[in-house]
């Protein structure tokens, strides 16, 4: 009894923050895309920040709740809908059984992320439970979601079914996540300088901020391909094979540009010549492609002041959470 | 001592010390001996460590160690500190890893696919390919690309070779060649390296406790095998491949 896959959709995975301490080994961290939206979502029902999440696409899957459940939907908002009835995102949500979660509809973002109240029952892998798909291991049977497959979940400390009413497949518990700082601005994309930055000539580093690039088709979870002008260095740098990480921006030989997502390689041969800052992950990774990026360098102070904002943020939502939550269950 | 080393940061969440673009043993070894060094000192917030041939990189988590230690500028300057300081006080070289591992490979059809087009453009028989591919020992630099991929150094001269325009599917347990290195192909996937043979034995398994066969630093020679060989052995192989 659990969460039973009637249609897969598109792209369905189990994932948590990644594996970290394989990468010597060739094993890259995985990992949630947008690592926010799937701590929020853990956070609203209840759940350690780095618990198993569902990471899904557009076109979504369609589930078929077998007992209740408490939940969270955040990220993309693809009209998440339960039987009839739609669903607010970045709201906690009690789930009657026998009731059919389904995404008729894109409006915005790349990537939706549900939490389960317990979280997802999977064996974790190298001491994590996301998705290696080129590994074929962690997650769900180290694959992605397929008709018929059944999830778990682990049973939770909240006695939640009290909260359900008798008449209602759902309840949205009243309250919600701020999201605004993280998303306002869902296309400026800042970045600090790579090792290899000063290869640009001076009109190619002008180019790069002042244009927009677009995401191109086929970008995916390993990277974002991107269309703009090609930039110019000045010559070449033949590189060993040397470290890169999720928002490195590598300079392909043609003069076009990549952004490395959560699945990429753990090393790389192309010039490094900026990494998208922490703080701006969650919104680039809710870019789809065609949309646009608009380039801003930064220096290290901005990057680290901007992350420790959205970690104190979350933290702060964390006790709020838990403060709703336990005074929701005094008063059952 | 190594004389030159750069540490700059990659992104906002790790560093890298890179001791000289190039493929030297030397530099190879100090790596490891920063790596070993970092392992026995690791830092609070400090999330995984990447090797490459020349390079170090240090991932970490920038809140937790800023929360815990307090340093007075940027985390990432913290951190490059530490890196200074595995630099310095590891030492040139460590012992690890340095066995020498024999890897059987078939190099008939259909586990060759380019040996006959490297053979034409080398202008060598394909026997002496092999036979100038078999004859080195190599050593593991570094391990990427896919779980379990191993690069190694040095194929002999007259067998170095620009990677192709364009990569192509390639199966599990090839043998690639691409510039000066040599590799095996860990899991079926898109890859761009000449491929003249293939090894029975599995590089990666998820469900092992070594996870993967071949560590950086091991000595590898490779040893021809015939095609009722490859066989006999293939099957577990193929049926644990990249689904």
């Amino acid at each position: 009894m659990g969460i039973t896959v009637i249609k897969p959709g598109l792209l369905g995975t189990i994932q948590d923050l990644g594996r970290y301490g394989y990468g010597s080994l060739g094993i890259n961290s995985s990992g949630a895309m947008d690592r926010y939206a799937a701590r929020v979502a853990n956070l609203l029902v209840g759940n350690q920040q780095h618990e198993a999440v569902m990471e899904l696409h557009f076109p979504g899957p369609q589930l078929l709740f077998e007992q209740n459940a408490f939940i969270s939907i955040t990220g993309g908002n693809f009209s998440p809908t339960l039987n009839d009835e739609p669903l607010p995102l970045w709201q906690p949500l009690l789930i009657r059984k026998n009731t059919i979660l389904h995404f008729p509809g894109l409006r915005y973002g790349a990537r939706c992320y549900i939490a389960i109240h317990g979280g997802f029952d999977v064996d974790p892998w190298l001491g994590s439970a996301s998705t290696n798909l080129k590994a074929g291991a962690g997650g769900f049977k180290g694959r992605k979601f397929e008709k018929g497959d059944e999830l778990l979940s682990r049973e939770g400390p909240l006695y939640f079914a009290g909260w359900m009413k008798d008449w209602k497949d759902v309840v949205a518990l009243n309250w919600r996540a701020d999201t605004t700082s993280v998303y306002r601005y869902p296309h400026e994309i800042f970045f600090t300088a790579g090792h290899e930055h000063s290869l640009l000539t001076a009109s190619a580093t002008k180019d790069l901020v002042s244009n927009n690039f677009i995401i191109r088709p086929f970008s995916d979870r390993m990277g974002y391909r991107l269309k703009g002008p090609l930039l110019e260095s000045a010559g070449t740098a033949e590189l060993v094979s040397t470290g890169v990480s999720f928002g490195t921006i590598q300079l392909l030989p043609g003069g076009e540009l990549i952004v490395l997502m959560a699945d990429h390689q753990t090393t790389g041969g192309y010039p490094r010549i900026g990494h998208v800052i922490s703080a701006h992950l969650p919104r680039l990774a809710q870019l789809r492609p065609s949309e646009a990026i608009q380039f801003t360098q930064v220096d290290h102070a901005i990057a680290e002041s901007l992350l420790f904002r959205m970690e104190n943020d979350l933290q702060i939502l964390e006790h709020s959470c838990t403060d709703h939550l336990n005074t929701r269950a005094c008063k059952v | 001592m190594t004389e030159t080393y750069h540490i700059f940061p990659l992104g906002d969440g790790a560093v890298t010390i890179d001791l000289g673009n190039n493929i030297s043993e030397a530099l190879n070894n100090k790596v490891l001996a920063m790596q070993h060094w970092l392992l026995a000192h690791p830092f609070t917030g400090q999330l995984d460590i990447v090797i490459a041939y020349s390079s170090l990189t240090v991932f970490y988590d920038p809140y937790t160690v800023s929360n815990f230690y307090h340093p007075p500028g940027l985390v990432s300057g913290y951190v490059r500190e530490i890196l200074l300081q595995a630099f310095r006080q590891s030492g040139e070289h460590i012992l690890a890893n340095e066995e020498t591992v024999h890897i059987p490979v078939c190099y008939d059809p259909p586990f060759n696919p380019d040996l006959r087009s490297l053979a034409h453009d080398k202008q060598m028989d394909a026997e002496e390919i092999i036979r100038l591919h078999t004859e080195p020992t190599y050593r593991v630099y570094t391990i990427g690309f896919l779980p379990g991929f191993s690069y190694m150094a040095t194929v002999h001269d007259s067998l170095v070779t620009p990677r192709k325009p364009v990569p192509v599917p390639v199966a599990a347990g090839s043998i690639g060649i691409a510039g000066a290195q040599t590799g095996i192909y860990s899991l079926n996937s898109p890859g761009g390296w000449h491929i003249i043979g293939r090894t029975p034995l599995k590089q990666f398994d998820p469900g092992s406790p070594s996870l993967v066969t071949l560590r950086v630093g091991n000595i590898v020679r490779f040893y021809r095998i015939s095609t009722t060989e490859m066989e006999q052995q293939l099957e577990p192989v193929l049926s644990t491949g990249n689904k």
